[in-house]
């Protein structure tokens, strides 16, 4: 049974689904008895997802798909 | 279609994402232009050396990433002493995790979306040595796995979880700071335990 210490060491390569299968166990089993590590790994989830989606949101600038287009010498691109 | 047009479709659909991260990199509009066009100019110049089947978007990271580090002379230089001061593990957690849910109209599961805006979030990326900048990005943002990001940043696997590690805690502390100078937190209100 995992303690609380070794949960929270493992819980970022838990989030980045980096565990192996095993190990992952253990940390889910730990974190469905303990509210403490719950809360820790569904703020850290929140973040990481907050994160991926506020520092995603830059739109192309007008015209650089046509620009880029132009990378690919005379390939004919159409967005369907 | 025929491989050339297959491979222009499928890095033209990679083209918002590569975009975001060049942002991140350059910090600056053009740049970031000019970096995915030449990641581009360079993926089609390889061409024939990309199998298809293979992570074509790993690849193209790749390349972007050289080209960065090349080109900005960003070489994946050590930590200075002062970016590896300690920053407590769950620093923001041990802060924020019991913030008064009065003050924030959401719903807990939108608390965190409500907390930062994007462009907070962007800069604490944006002031992060590039050092743990790329490993955070490739991660937070791109989603990328720790083999992933050790190929396409040509470095140990170690490397990028003690960085990834590293950078985190440094943009949570960025983070932090943000949400204190909105007013959002109240810092004397804040009681955070030692660390064992």
């Amino acid at each position: 049974m995992a303690d609380c210490q070794e949960t929270l060491k493992e819980l970022e390569r838990f989030i980045d689904a980096e565990l192996a299968h095993f190990e992952a166990e253990v940390v889910v089993s730990h974190l469905k008895t303990c509210t403490d590590c719950q809360g820790a790994f569904e703020f850290h989830t929140e973040l990481r997802q907050a994160i991926r989606v506020k520092a995603t949101r830059d739109e192309l600038p007008d015209g650089f798909a046509e620009r880029l287009m132009q990378c690919f010498g005379d390939n004919v691109y159409s967005p369907d | 279609m025929n491989a050339q047009d297959q491979f222009v479709t499928d890095a033209m659909q990679h083209a918002p994402q590569l975009f975001s991260t060049a942002l991140r990199m350059t910090r600056n509009r053009s740049d970031a232009e000019d970096l995915v066009q030449e990641t581009f100019v360079k993926a089609w110049r390889s061409f024939h050396t990309f199998q298809t089947g293979t992570n074509l978007r790993a690849w193209l990271f790749r390349i972007m990433t050289n080209t960065y580090i090349n080109k900005y002379n960003a070489q994946q230089r050590r930590p200075t002493e002062s970016e590896l001061d300690e920053v407590e593990e769950l620093f923001l957690y041990k802060r924020l995790g019991s913030i008064d849910q009065s003050k924030l109209s959401s719903s807990a599961e939108d608390q965190m979306f409500e907390l930062f805006t994007d462009d907070e979030v962007k800069n604490a990326l944006e002031e992060l040595p590039e050092t743990f900048l790329l490993p955070v990005l490739m991660s937070d943002v791109e989603g990328f796995s720790y083999k992933e990001i050790a190929e396409i940043l040509e470095i140990p696997l170690g490397t990028v979880m003690s960085r990834l590690h590293r950078g985190r805690k440094l943009m949570q502390k960025m983070l932090y700071q943000y949400a204190v100078d909105r007013g959002l937190i109240d810092e004397s209100l804040i009681q955070v335990g030692n660390d064992e």
